[in-house]
C-alpha cells in the first residue's frame, strides 16, 4: 500500500516523461543519496569506505560503461579491462605531464581518452556482431595489455613496473597518493559516480538511448527510419569506453594507491561482464546490483565465521565462499535471466499491488 | 468503398518512378526490367504470387539492395546507390512483413524512435536532458500521443512491445512509420495473419493516413478483397515481371494476371 502512484497524477509529458515518475522513488533516491554523503563519513571507518564502499562504486561504473556497450546497444565486448587500463595510464601520464592541474579533472579527461582508444577498436563492429565482435575486442584487450608492460614511458620507467600514484592535493586535502584519507577518496569517487551515473541516466532516456537500443533490438529497421548504424556504435563505444576509463582512473589514483598492469587484465573485463549480466542487461541500476553482489556479497561471507565464531579455517572459510557465491550466481540466473534488475522491478510490482496478488 | 477521389490523385504527379528496374542475386533473377510509378497521393498496390519479387521491389525502393540496372527517380530525382537511411532522410518509412520492432522497448519509445531524424538537439544537451533537449522530448512526445491516439493504442503506450499480441505489434510498426511524417509509406503486407476484424481497423488506418496526412503508399498484400477496396492503382509481378498494371478492376480482368495466379489452362 505504501508504494503505488495512485493519486499521482500528471499533468505534464515532462512529468510522466521523468527518470523517477513516482514519488516515493524520488523519496527513496533522496534517502539514499543522504545515506551515501551523510551517514557512511560519519559512521564509516577505513574498513568500509576503503575495502567495500570506495571499490563497490568504482566496479558500479565500470559497469555501467560495460552496460551502456552490451546492455544497451547489444555489442559485446571482452576489452573493459584494457580500456579501464587506458584511463589510468592516461590518468598517470596527465598528471605528471600537468601536475598543478587538479587530480580529478585528470581523472575525468583521461576518460576522453579512454573513449578514442574504444571507438578505434571499436571499428570492427561495423562489420561484425556478437561473439566474433567479442574476438575482436579481446584483440584490443590483449594489444592494451601488452603495452601496459612493455611501453616503460606508459608507467613513467618506474623500476616495479607499476603505476606508483603520486601525492596530490585538492585546496591543502591530500585526494591523492598514501596520504590521502579513505573519507576524502570516498567522497571523490562518490561524487564522480553520482553525476556520471546523473548522466547515464540522461542520456539512455534520450534520444541517443532510443537509437541505441533500436540498433541492439533491430538494426535494421533502425537503418531505417534513418538512423547510422556505424555512428551510433561507435558512440556507444566513445561513452562506455569513457566510463570504464574513469573508472579505471579512479580504481588506482583513489583506491589502490599503485597498481600493475595484471589489474586490467582479462579477468578485470570478465569480472565487469558478470556484473552486467547478473545485474540485468540494459538497466542502470542492475550494474550496482551485479556490482554488489559478486563484490561485496564474498568480503560479506568471508566475515561471517570470524564475527559469529562458526569454527572454521580461514582457508577453507574462503574456499566456501567462492562455493557460496558461484551457486547464488547460478540460483539467480535460473530464477530470473534477465538479472537482479528485473527481480527488483517485479519486487516493485508486487508492491504496487499488495495485498492483492494482481 | 474508397470515394471516387481515386481520379483526381491519380492525375498527381510522379512521386517515385522504377525504370526498367533488375536485381539478381547470384543467379537468381529477383526483378527483370521493372517499370512502374507511384503518384503522389495515390494508394498504390504491389501483388503477386509468392516469389514475385515484391519484396524485393520495396527493399529495392528503400535501398536494402542496389539493382543491378534500371533508375530509381524519386521526387524529381534520379538516385543512384543509397543506404536506407539515406532513403528514410529523403522520406521513405516502411512496416515488414514478419515485424521488425525493437522488441525490448515500449510502445512509446518505439514510435518516438521513429522521431529520431526529427529530433536535433545535440550530444551535450542529451548529457543533461534539460533545456532544449527536454523541450524537444516534450514536444516529440505530443505528436508521438496524437499517432497513438488515431491508432487507438493509448492502453499499451507503457508496455514492451515484445508482449503484445501480434496485431497489435502490426500497429506499433505502422505508428512507428507514421512518426517520421513520411512522403511515401510502404507496407509489406500489413494484413498478414489477422482476422476480420482487425483487418478492417487497418484498412481503416491505411485509409485515413492517405486521406488525412495525404501520405503517399504502397502497399503489399495477398488479400484481394483489401487490395481492391483499398489501391487506386495495382500493380502485377510474377516471376519478377511486371505482367500488368492499372486499376484495380483493368486488373482484374487481365488474362495474364487470371493465369498467373490461377495457372495456365491446357
Amino acid at each position: 500500500m505504501l508504494y503505488r502512484e495512485v493519486g499521482q497524477y500528471k499533468s505534464s509529458y515532462a512529468a510522466d516523461m521523468a527518470v523517477f515518475p513516482i514519488l516515493q522513488d524520488r523519496i527513496g533516491i533522496a534517502v539514499i543519496l543522504v545515506i551515501a554523503y551523510v551517514v557512511f563519513p560519519l559512521i564509516g571507518n577505513d574498513f568500509l569506505l576503503n575495502t567495500i564502499l570506495i571499490p563497490f562504486l568504482i566496479f558500479s561504473l565500470a559497469a555501467i560503461g560495460l552496460n551502456l556497450l552490451t546492455g544497451y546497444t547489444g555489442l559485446l565486448s571482452l576489452g573493459t579491462g584494457a580500456f579501464m587500463g587506458v584511463g589510468a595510464y592516461a590518468c598517470l601520464k596527465l598528471t605528471t605531464i600537468f601536475p598543478h592541474v587538479n587530480i580529478l579533472i585528470w581523472v575525468l579527461v583521461s576518460g576522453l581518452f579512454s573513449s578514442a582508444v574504444g571507438v578505434l577498436f571499436g571499428l570492427p563492429s561495423l562489420r561484425i556482431k556478437g561473439f566474433y565482435l567479442a574476438v575482436a575486442t579481446l584483440a584490443a584487450q590483449f594489444f592494451l595489455e601488452w603495452c601496459f608492460i612493455r611501453i616503460p614511458w606508459l608507467y613513467n620507467y618506474s623500476v616495479s613496473g607499476a603505476i606508483e600514484v603520486p601525492l596530490r592535493t585538492f585546496m591543502g586535502v591530500p585526494m591523492t597518493g598514501p596520504t590521502a584519507t579513505s573519507l576524502t577518496r570516498y567522497l571523490a569517487v562518490l561524487t564522480i559516480v553520482v553525476v556520471l551515473t546523473w548522466v547515464a541516466s540522461n542520456i539512455v532516456h534520450g534520444r541517443i538511448g532510443r537509437m541505441w537500443m533500436s540498433v541492439r533490438d533491430m538494426d535494421l529497421a533502425a537503418e531505417l527510419i534513418g538512423i547510422r548504424l556505424f555512428r551510433t556504435k561507435l558512440l556507444a563505444f566513445a561513452v562506455s569506453s569513457f566510463y570504464c576509463g574513469v573508472a579505471g582512473a579512479m580504481m588506482v589514483f583513489l583506491w589502490y594507491g599503485g597498481a600493475e598492469a595484471e589489474v586490467f587484465a582479462i579477468d578485470q573485463s570478465f569480472l565487469i561482464l558478470f556484473m552486467v549480466i547478473i545485474g540485468g542487461l540494459g538497466t542502470l541500476i542492475g550494474s550496482f546490483f551485479g556490482s554488489a553482489l559478486i563484490y561485496i556479497l564474498p568480503i560479506g561471507l568471508r566475515l561471517i565465521p570470524g564475527n559469529f565464531g562458526v569454527p572454521i579455517r580461514p582457508a577453507a572459510a574462503e574456499q566456501l565462499t567462492f562455493v557460496i557465491v558461484g551457486a547464488l550466481i547460478i540460483v539467480f540466473l535460473v530464477v530470473e535471466p534477465n538479472g537482479l534488475a528485473r527481480l527488483w522491478q517485479i519486487g516493485k510490482q508486487k508492491l504496487r499491488v499488495w495485498p492483492f496478488p494482481y | 468503398m474508397r470515394e471516387p477521389a481515386a481520379n483526381e490523385t491519380a492525375l498527381g504527379e510522379a512521386l517515385l518512378a522504377a525504370e526498367d528496374v533488375s536485381l539478381s542475386f547470384g543467379g537468381v533473377r529477383a526483378l527483370t526490367g521493372v517499370s512502374f510509378d507511384i503518384r503522389k497521393g495515390e494508394i498504390r498496390a504491389i501483388i503477386g504470387p509468392n516469389g514475385a519479387g515484391k519484396t524485393s521491389m520495396l527493399n529495392v525502393v528503400n535501398g536494402f539492395y542496389q539493382p543491378q540496372s534500371g533508375r530509381i527517380t524519386f521526387k524529381g530525382e534520379v538516385r543512384k546507390s543509397m543506404r536506407p537511411y539515406a532513403a528514410a532522410r529523403g522520406g521513405i518509412a516502411r512496416t515488414f512483413q514478419n515485424l521488425a520492432l525493437f522488441r525490448g522497448m515500449t510502445t512509446l519509445d518505439n514510435i518516438l524512435a521513429g522521431r529520431t531524424l526529427k529530433m536535433h538537439r545535440g550530444f551535450f544537451w542529451q548529457l543533461l536532458r534539460y533545456g532544449p533537449a527536454l523541450r524537444e522530448e516534450v514536444e516529440h512526445r505530443r505528436r508521438v500521443e496524437e499517432i497513438i491516439d488515431f491508432l487507438e493504442i493509448a492502453a499499451i503506450r507503457k508496455v514492451q512491445v515484445g508482449r503484445l499480441p501480434y496485431g497489435l505489434q502490426k500497429r506499433v510498426e505502422l505508428g512507428r512509420a507514421l512518426a517520421m511524417e513520411p512522403d511515401l509509406l510502404l507496407l509489406d503486407e500489413p494484413m498478414a495473419g489477422m482476422n476480420l476484424e482487425e483487418k478492417e481497423d487497418m484498412s481503416r488506418f491505411i485509409i485515413d493516413v492517405n486521406q488525412q496526412y495525404g501520405t503517399t503508399i504502397a502497399l503489399i498484400e495477398h488479400d484481394m478483397g483489401v487490395v481492391m477496396d483499398l489501391s487506386d492503382r495495382v500493380v502485377v509481378l510474377d516471376y519478377g515481371r511486371k505482367i500488368a498494371d492499372g486499376t484495380p478492376d483493368e486488373v482484374k480482368r487481365d488474362k495474364d494476371v487470371i493465369r498467373a495466379y490461377l495457372g495456365e489452362t491446357h
